[in-house]
């Protein structure tokens, strides 16, 4: 483990020489059983990969050739190995990966899967030689918390049936924690701790694994209890001579001698290292102060934003898709709302929706502070586009590449707070302050800068306008744990000092849960749960919540009595009849879930919920359940 | 498919109309009085008269597009002013010389393309690969009279391995007519050898390094099938847009090589007719090549998506 740029991925594909044209093994050995992999001659190699070493890829849908279909995909691993019924044994091998209709899978395309399933299927193709080494990187990163688990529990499944040795990358510390028995931990192309895994997430022994496990927002880590950690700096970048110690830049007990002398690997005991002068003094690394980063929001504050029936229908060939269905949900004033649900589950309509980029269908009211909110951006006048901002996914996207920074922010402040002049650079001044962007920063090019930094900027365009409501649509997915840590800290000072409303949209439960006050569960376009946070969180919730919540690989690592989804999230359009949730949910009442839809009813003060079974008895069967003391 | 087909045909049509309308404009629109430039200043009022009522030019604008629209349905755009013969004649038999030509120029450039871009990306940064985008640059940025000239020269005049003018003896059969326009396709090879494999090279370099190709080198595949099951079919996608787009100007754009070779094609017959502002002939022929290209870019289109599924069978079943 370790964050992206510290050589986790090349370490992996050196191993199997699969390297770059501009990517060489200058020395040392690669063992792989026994055979040095860095001195076998193409026909030795290609015979290795065949037989001996698979790899299950990040992105399975890029992973599959688009213009084969499945089968023949899948029967290649085997022809390769000489045998002869191949489609028969890839059949037996889809089937073997849980793959339901195998038969029809294989006449398909990749593109006419789901991301679980194009999972799935990589994996079968990776244990079609019965390999006694498995590379899986990043297994999971991009699939939804739901299909991550079942993709993990196959992993695991499968591997007590085989002998191979798992490599697994990966960058989400409770999903390490989870699946390994030895971690590994690196930083810029080191290895700088190594140990059993449960010894390392107990006590890590070197500054930077403590660093990498304390900025995770751990589950039930709210903004109003602590401010999260972060690790201070950069990783040193491509090029860059690099010090004695490559983490003393960025450490909390560096002294003199980890400029001067590269440290030993420090034998910590249970087999571990650490490449550490200063194992004695990890204790000393001060501990996280419990300085709250933004106050609660208050419960009564008036609603800044509200929707009222407000559903959105897409036409899509001949076919009607129902991506939002008569959502009602108040956004209060200062407060965060927290969106959450399984891709397809209408999140990103949603946010659309209220930032006007596609109209509610007919009959859906939005009020933006007590007036009529239009529909699309081009009827919005000024003062409600300023009032509504997003920050989204990807700064790299979202931002011109070819302007400077300056250049961007004043657009916006000129556009949305309609400064100019002295004014704007004044403003500029101290926006660029409140999002820590230096001077320097505000000259240089998208492109120069480091992703975090980005992503400052993305926010600091939002927030031109002192806008009243931001959407932040999965603002920290694609940075790193300690990035993403300080972009959640900005966030809530943000919140604090300028009084805005957020709607957060996330996949991690844990980042959701730090951030929200509120928080609203989707499925298939509808509300499944809205809740205070701590409500929604705890029992009794509503089973889709139940499922979602049961589905997060825990960094603290207790065992969960995981509830487990059938399938995949139905075709919004087609919605089951009912309750849309039925069909996969595993406390459902035959006969009455799968004919009556139900109502989003108050079962607590706030706390609302769409499901037939009694609030009473969800207490009863999720009792079993217990959630960790939170922190 | 079926409807992803007939969308395109029907966008065709209207493309094809709106094509007309430009060709039909832009013929009319100097004033000029036809009869006028066919009889020479001298000629007496009554004759000039007389002749712009036979041919119909007197009629009003409107009448003069429906009969081009009608002579577009039935392939009769009337005769020509110059000669009298009829121009769906004129068009056929110098189509026939064209097409001869561009399939022979076709039937060179686009294995030779292909092959040569294919191999620079497997070679990529070799000495092989520069050669190849070199020898492409070169080829595409001279233009043809240039090469043509110089091929002349050398192949023609010193070497006397070919033909330099594409007259052949009448009675002559396909092969033997092959060998008289080799010269003149050579031209054109020169020419479009540069597009084909500039796009070929970057098709394969994007699907070289593709997670599938990578996925397929992981399955312990020899390197002979990656690059034959995985690599070729997504890699040349975009190149068959560019052949097609290419085969239109095959038929449209060889005026200077029919002009220097002698071919006696639909390029050399628009020139004349511009010359002799024979309007039938011209309208006629910058239709037919209109229609060429939109059929080549038509099947391209087709071809295209048959070999993409996901244009195929769309997102979801």
């Amino acid at each position: 483990m370790g964050e992206s740029g510290c050589g986790k991925s090349t370490t992996a594909y050196a191993a199997l020489r699969y390297l770059p044209a501009n990517g060489r093994i200058t020395g040392g050995k690669a063992l792989i059983d026994g055979t040095d992999v860095t001195h076998l001659k193409t026909g030795e190699l290609q015979r290795l990969r065949a037989t001996r070493v698979s790899m299950v890829y990040q992105d399975p849908g890029a992973a599959l050739n688009p213009s084969i279909r499945i089968g023949p995909q899948v029967e290649e691993a085997f022809t390769v190995l000489g045998h002869s019924d191949a489609r028969s044994r890839a059949l037996a091998a889809l089937d073997h990966v849980r793959i339901s209709d195998p038969r029809r899978v294989m006449a398909r395309y990749p593109h006419q899967l789901s991301g679980g399933m194009q999972q799935r299927v990589v994996i079968a193709m990776a244990l079609a030689c019965d390999p006694q080494l498995l590379v899986l990187d990043e297994p999971t990163t991009g699939l939804d918390a739901t299909v991550e688990a079942e993709v993990l529990d196959l992993i695991q499944a499968l591997r007590t049936e085989m002998g191979a040795a798992l490599l697994l990358i990966g960058h989400n510390l409770g999903v390490i924690r989870k699946m390994c028995d030895r971690v590994g931990v690196m930083y810029a192309g080191r290895l700088v701790e190594e140990g059993p895994a449960e010894a390392i997430f107990r006590e890590p022994r070197h500054p930077y694994t403590v660093g990498l496990l304390r900025c995770v927002p751990r589950l039930g880590s709210r903004k109003e209890d602590h401010r999260l950690e972060t690790i201070p700096g950069f990783l040193p970048q491509i090029g860059e001579s690099l010090p004695a110690c490559v983490f003393v830049d960025r450490c909390p007990i560096a002294t003199e001698v980890c400029r001067t002398e590269p440290p030993p690997a420090v034998p910590v005991g249970q087999g571990r290292f650490s490449l550490c002068h200063h194992t004695d003094r990890i204790a000393a690394i001060p501990a996280p102060a419990a300085e709250a980063s933004a106050p609660r929001a208050a419960q009564a504050a008036a609603p800044v934003l509200s929707l009222e029936g407000v559903s959105k229908t897409f036409k899509q060939a001949g076919h009607n898709v129902y991506a939002l269905a008569g959502i009602d949900l108040e956004l209060r004033a200062g407060e965060t709302l927290g969106l959450v649900g399984e891709s397809g589950s209408g999140k990103t309509t949603l946010a659309k929706t209220i930032l006007g980029i596609h109209a509610p269908d007919e009959g859906g009211v939005m009020t933006l502070k007590g007036e009529r909110l239009p529909g699309t951006v081009a009827e919005r006048g000024r003062e409600e586009k300023r009032s509504i901002q997003i920050v989204f996914q990807n700064p790299d996207s979202a931002l011109n590449r070819s302007h400077t920074v300056r250049g961007i922010l004043m657009r916006s402040l000129k556009k949305l707070a309609g400064l100019a002049g002295q004014a704007a650079e004044e403003r500029l001044e101290t926006l660029g302050q409140h999002v820590r962007l230096s001077s320097r920063h505000l000259d240089m090019r998208p492109r120069q800068l480091s992703g975090g930094l980005k992503q400052r900027v993305a926010i600091a365009r939002a927030f031109a306008g002192s806008p009243r409501i931001v959407v932040c649509d999965e603002p920290t997915s694609a940075l790193d744990v300690s990035v993403q840590a300080a972009i959640l800290n900005l966030l809530a000072d943000l919140q604090r000092d300028e009084g805005s409303s957020y709607v957060f949209i996330s996949h991690d439960l844990n980042v959701v849960r730090y951030l929200s006050d509120r928080i609203a569960v989707l499925y298939l376009g509808r509300l499944m749960e809205v809740g205070p946070a701590a409500t929604v969180f705890d029992p009794p919730h509503h089973p889709y919540t139940e499922a979602l919540l049961s589905a997060v690989p825990r960094v603290d690592g207790e065992p969960t009595d995981r509830i487990r989804l059938e399938g995949e999230i139905p075709s919004a359009a087609a919605p089951p009849a009912g309750c849309v949730f039925h069909t996969r949910c595993p406390r459902r009442i035959p006969g009455l879930c799968d004919v009556d839809e139900p109502d989003l009813k108050e079962v607590e003060p706030g706390h609302l919920m769409r499901c037939h079974i009694s609030v009473e008895e969800l207490r009863r069967v999720q009792a079993k359940v217990v959630e960790p003391a939170e922190a | 498919m079926v409807r992803f087909i007939a969308r395109r045909v029907a966008l065709a049509l209207v493309t094809l109309l709106l094509l007309s309308v430009i060709v039909f404009a832009i013929s009319n629109i100097l004033p000029q009085d036809v009869g006028r430039s066919i009889l020479g200043p001298f000629a007496p009022a009554p004759e000039v008269a007389a002749l712009n009522h036979r041919l119909g030019t007197d009629k009003p604008l409107l009448d003069q597009y429906a009969k081009l629209l009608k002579g577009m349905v039935t392939f009769n755009f009337g005769e020509s002013y110059q000669t009298g013969q009829p121009v769906g004649d004129l068009i056929k038999s110098t189509l026939q010389n064209s097409a001869k030509l561009a399939f022979l120029a076709f039937l060179l450039t686009v294995p030779l393309g292909i092959l040569g871009g294919v191999v620079a990306a497997l070679k990529q940064g070799t000495l092989v690969d520069r050669v190849i985008v070199m020898l492409g640059l070169a080829g595409s940025s001279i233009p043809e009279f240039v090469t043509g000239t110089f091929l002349v020269v050398i192949l023609g005049l010193e070497l006397h391995l070919l033909p330099t003018l594409a007259d052949w003896p009448p009675g002559s059969n396909i092969f033997q007519q092959m060998h008289y326009l080799l010269m003149p396709a050579l031209a054109l090879v020169l020419v479009y050898f540069g597009y084909i494999a500039r796009m070929a090279r970057a098709g394969t370099i994007v699907a070289l390094e593709s997670d599938y190709t990578r996925t397929a080198v992981m399955k312990g595949l020899s390197r002979a099938t990656v690059i034959r099951r995985h690599v070729l079919r997504n890699a040349l996608l975009p190149t068959i847009s560019v052949i097609a787009t290419q085969t239109g100007y095959l038929f449209g754009g060889l005026l200077a090589v029919e002009l220097i070779f002698n071919v006696n094609g639909l390029g050399r017959l628009l020139v004349t007719a511009a010359k002799a502002k024979d309007l039938p002939v011209l309208q006629a022929g910058v239709l037919v090549i209109g229609i060429i290209y939109m059929i080549a870019t038509l099947l391209a289109d087709i071809l295209i998506s048959w070999l993409n599924p996901r244009v195929r069978l769309g997102a979801e079943d």
